[in-house]
């Protein structure tokens, strides 16, 4: 074999051209290629949270209007409206949303929500800008793969966003498309969905294959792994995720492409009737085939939208406490532990299908299970604010309402992961309660913190303090208004995916039975419609900020403006193309802060022991 | 800049970064075609007993494409060889027997699909169904290659029956209650042979696309770098024994059972 001397990482960038590195891109490139076919981490990761952000405001304002459909089912839509009457035509005849539109709404929420917002927001932007920068390297392992891994996501997105304006409009079968549900519904929306998917699919796998070959093998001198930050890890675990879950779902995706366009039965029973005629179809196939394959991908899913969330909260709680993380090896354990099991827990979501009574029994125990590293999780995070000297900025104030929030959203989980008292829950505003929780106050609080915490790496300038707050308090009040008042409707037995919020579903039964919907608790859906309402104007000081701080807000000091210890906080601000000025050197773990006998309150990880070799030291 | 370890190990782990991203890579495979596998499993366990098709597909055919891709594993193999050994013309002609094997394999896959495409289930008026395949129709009758059966289950296992007697069959139009061809709507066993084995050859195209590549224009590195070179054969032959691999399983879930 060939006996190779190299030095350690070989980079050549800096012999020449680049003697002002920390003023960014030098080389004159054009627009297109800097921007839209950029290979650079950090532009891509700006390019990912950019879009998933609009697509975010996009799904938001869907479940707005689905709100307004259910506190007032049947009056027209105000103020956009006539724009949906213009736009999509029958199925917003005078601005009424119909059941079919108001099905696919809710379809196309949740997809946009989980698939295009949040997964891409929070493995790939924040993966992307942030993982290399904390492992030393100076860029991703396969900058190409990384912009077509961008691009796939685009083009997913763009083959969504069609799907509305076709005839009959997008898909109508819930993200989770059920089958026959899905092959029955005779429109196209269906099909661009499951393209759309593919596509998705498609860019979080090249994703997911970058991360973890540049977490494995593009680590700094030093850089052990016992020595990565825990959003590292995070983003680790959550790559596996992606990497390992979502190709069932692709070829759950590949057989429904084959159902709707060849006719094929691979999720159509014998004797399927649609509108009470016999379907013509070959028949033998099985419903709960889909369902197994997409809660494989489903479940995982899951902690592919916390993981992430839980790694930022973890670096800014460390940082702003001033003092090492509380179990470090447990969170890491616990992360490794939680990649593994969520795997095992899928069919929780499938308690009602008829899996048998043994099958039930072991997914619930698993399901317990995964609770314990999850709650150790929190926990370590908890114990960490004990006796820190807490700075109380707003991306804090985000990690710290991250963690009740979460709290909340992970202990009403527990009634649903048992199988007798989900039989009762299933399907109910409950789950819909539960799973928000999770997902907006939980991981959207803690991509809020992580948007603040590291704007001043991107841009070099702060957000603003003050309008954060007020971002802050708005969506925090705002958001428990929202979601709390479903747990009650739930538990009063409100289901899901009613176009007119169970107006007839109440009106249809004896007044005074006991099943039906209490005055009270359809009253809901008005308050619901308002604190929504208003959490959406609390947003506005958030878009404001963020837009009006990349060339107003106030200059950073030093590249390290909240004065923490790893590694993505040492490079320049913003970190120009290969990110260091020089190769860094690790010598130390990640959360050094207040060490006792050292001059400053935090120790950066590439700091040597004894400051031998000054040359090293790049933060001032 | 120049990314870390592209083209040689990083000391700790041993490995260059493109390998690492074709194993990972390869992993979802496995989880890809694991799910459909699977999907052949309880759909097979699910389906009424005696309706399961066997005997449907030529066991000739499929050992010729099987040994042809076990060829095409050996001289993939051997082209990375004659990289690591720097014999570039070596290389030259394993890789282009690689490309022959992978074409041969394909135009058999094609036949075989054609020969399922023209194979007909036509249920006629009287009770019976022809089955065979398709030599002539116009607007009055249809003519087949084949045999009546009385019962639709004498068609599910042609393994049983031995010396089947096929003839020129002319059904007039007028007989024809319904006529289907073997296309993966006729049941749930043709559409997973097609959608598993089409999916299967998606893939030797993909790997012959790079393969071809790499044997064409993209053999220009091999004169400025060729270790770099060398892992790209590596790398693409990793995939392409994945992708027989698969067809190892294709061959007995399909064709043998």
């Amino acid at each position: 074999m060939e006996t190779i001397v190299h030095t350690f990482p070989p980079y050549r960038e800096h012999e020449a051209t680049h003697e002002h590195e920390t003023h960014g891109h030098h080389e004159d490139i054009g627009f297109a290629r800097k921007y839209i076919f950029s290979t650079d981490h950090k532009i891509i990761g700006i390019q990912y949270g950019f879009t998933a952000l609009c697509f975010m405001l996009f799904g938001f304002f869907l479940m707005l209007m689905m709100r307004w459909q259910m506190a007032h089912p049947g009056s027209p839509v105000p103020v956009v409206g006539p724009l949906l009457a213009g736009v999509l035509g029958q199925p917003a005849a005078n601005g009424v949303m119909s059941p079919e539109l108001y099905n696919s709404f809710g379809a196309m929420h949740g997809t946009i929500m989980v698939f295009l917002a949040i997964v891409p927001l929070a493995f790939a932007a924040f993966g992307n800008y942030v993982v290399p920068l904390m492992i030393g390297a100076p860029d991703m392992a396969f900058p190409r793969v990384n912009m077509a891994s961008y691009q796939a996501y685009v083009l997913g997105g763009i083959v969504m966003l069609v799907s509305f304006f076709i005839p009959g409009g997008a898909a109508q079968a819930g993200w989770t498309s059920y089958s026959p549900l899905a092959t029955s519904i005779p429109t196209d929306g269906q099909l661009f969905w499951i393209i759309g998917m593919v596509l998705l699919i498609s860019s979080s796998l090249l994703g997911a294959v970058n991360f973890i070959a540049t977490i494995i093998q593009l680590r700094a001198p030093g850089m052990t792994w016992m020595r990565l930050p825990f959003f590292v890890w995070a983003q680790f675990v959550t790559a596996f995720l992606l990497l390992l879950a979502f190709p069932p779902l692709e070829a759950a995706a590949v057989m429904q492409l084959m159902d709707n366009v060849l006719h094929t039965s691979f999720f159509l029973p014998t004797g399927l009737a649609v509108g009470g005629q016999l379907a013509h179809v070959s028949g033998g196939g099985s419903p709960l085939l889909w369902q197994h394959l997409f809660w494989f991908l489903g479940h995982p899913e899951v902690y592919v939208l916390i993981l992430p969330g839980m790694g930022i909260v973890c670096e800014i709680i460390a940082n702003n406490t001033r003092k090492p993380i509380w179990g470090y090896k447990s969170l890491v354990y616990s992360v490794l532990a939680i990649g593994f099991l969520s795997f095992i827990v899928w069919a929780h979501h499938m308690y009602l299908t008829g899996m048998g009574t043994k099958i039930s029994a072991f997914f619930q125990a698993t399901t317990m299970i995964i609770s314990i590293p999850s709650v150790i999780i929190l926990t370590c995070l908890f114990i960490s604010l004990w006796g820190g000297s807490i700075r109380f900025n707003t991306p804090m104030l985000f990690a710290l309402a991250f963690l009740p929030m979460f709290g909340i959203g992970g202990l009403t989980g527990l009634p649903l992961g048992f199988n007798a008292s989900d039989v009762y829950l299933h399907d109910t505003y409950y789950v819909i309660a539960h799973f928000h929780y999770v997902v907006a106050p939980g991981t959207i609080f803690a991509l809020f913190a992580g948007i603040y915490y590291w704007f001043p790496k991107m841009t070099g300038r702060m957000m603003n303090e003050f309008w954060g707050r007020v971002h802050f308090w708005g969506s925090l009040v705002f958001m428990n208004l929202v979601f709390m008042p479903m747990f009650a409707q739930g538990i009063k037995g409100m289901l899901r995916r009613m176009a007119d919020g169970g107006a007839n579903y109440s009106a249809a039964r004896a007044t005074g039975a006991i099943d039906t919907l209490p005055g009270s608790i359809m009253g809901l859906h008005t308050w619901i419609l308002w604190a929504a309402m208003a959490l959406g104007i609390a947003q506005i000081p958030f878009i404001l900020n963020l837009f009006w701080s990349i060339n107003h807000g106030e200059r950073v000091k030093n590249d390290n403006p909240w004065e923490a210890t790893t590694l993505d906080w040492q490079a320049p601000t913003p970190p120009p193309h290969g990110n260091f000025a020089e190769p860094p050197q690790i010598y130390r773990g990640p959360y050094e802060y207040s060490v006792p006998g050292h001059a400053a309150d935090f120790t950066p990880q590439n700091e040597p022991a004894r400051p031998a070799t000054p040359a090293l030291s790049t933060a001032h | 800049m120049e990314i870390p370890y592209a083209v040689y190990p990083r000391p700790d782990t041993g490995i260059y970064n493109a390998k690492v991203g074709i194993w990972l890579f390869l992993a979802s495979e496995v989880m890809l075609f694991g799910a459909l596998f699977s999907a052949y499993v309880l759909l097979r366990v699910g389906a009424p007993p005696g309706e399961w098709p066997h005997g449907w597909l030529n066991v000739t055919l499929g050992t010729i494409n099987t040994l042809v891709l076990a060829t095409s594993a050996i001289t993939t193999l051997m082209a990375w060889v004659s990289c690591k050994t720097r014999q570039f013309g070596k290389f030259k002609f394993f890789h282009a027997c690689t490309l022959l094997l992978a074409l041969t394999f394909l135009c058999i896959k094609a036949y075989e699909y054609h020969d399922k495409w023209i194979h007909y289930e036509i249920r006629l008026a009287d009770g019976r169904i022809a089955d065979g395949h398709l030599r002539a129709s116009d607007a009055d009758s249809v003519t087949i290659e084949g045999r009546y059966v009385t019962d639709e289950k004498d068609l599910y296992d042609l393994r049983a029956q031995k010396n089947i007697q096929t003839g020129e069959i002319k059904i007039p139009r007028a007989q024809i209650k319904q006529m289907e061809n073997y296309g993966p709507w006729h049941n749930t066993y043709l559409a997973l042979y097609f959608t598993l084995t089409g999916l299967h050859a998606l893939h030797i195209l993909g790997g012959s696309i790079v393969i071809g590549y790499l044997w064409g224009p993209g053999r220009k590195l091999w004169k400025t770098d060729p270790e770099h070179f060398t892992n790209r054969i590596e790398v693409s032959g990793l995939f392409w024994h994945f992708v027989d691999l698969v067809w190892i399983f294709l061959f007995p879930v399909l064709y043998l059972t």
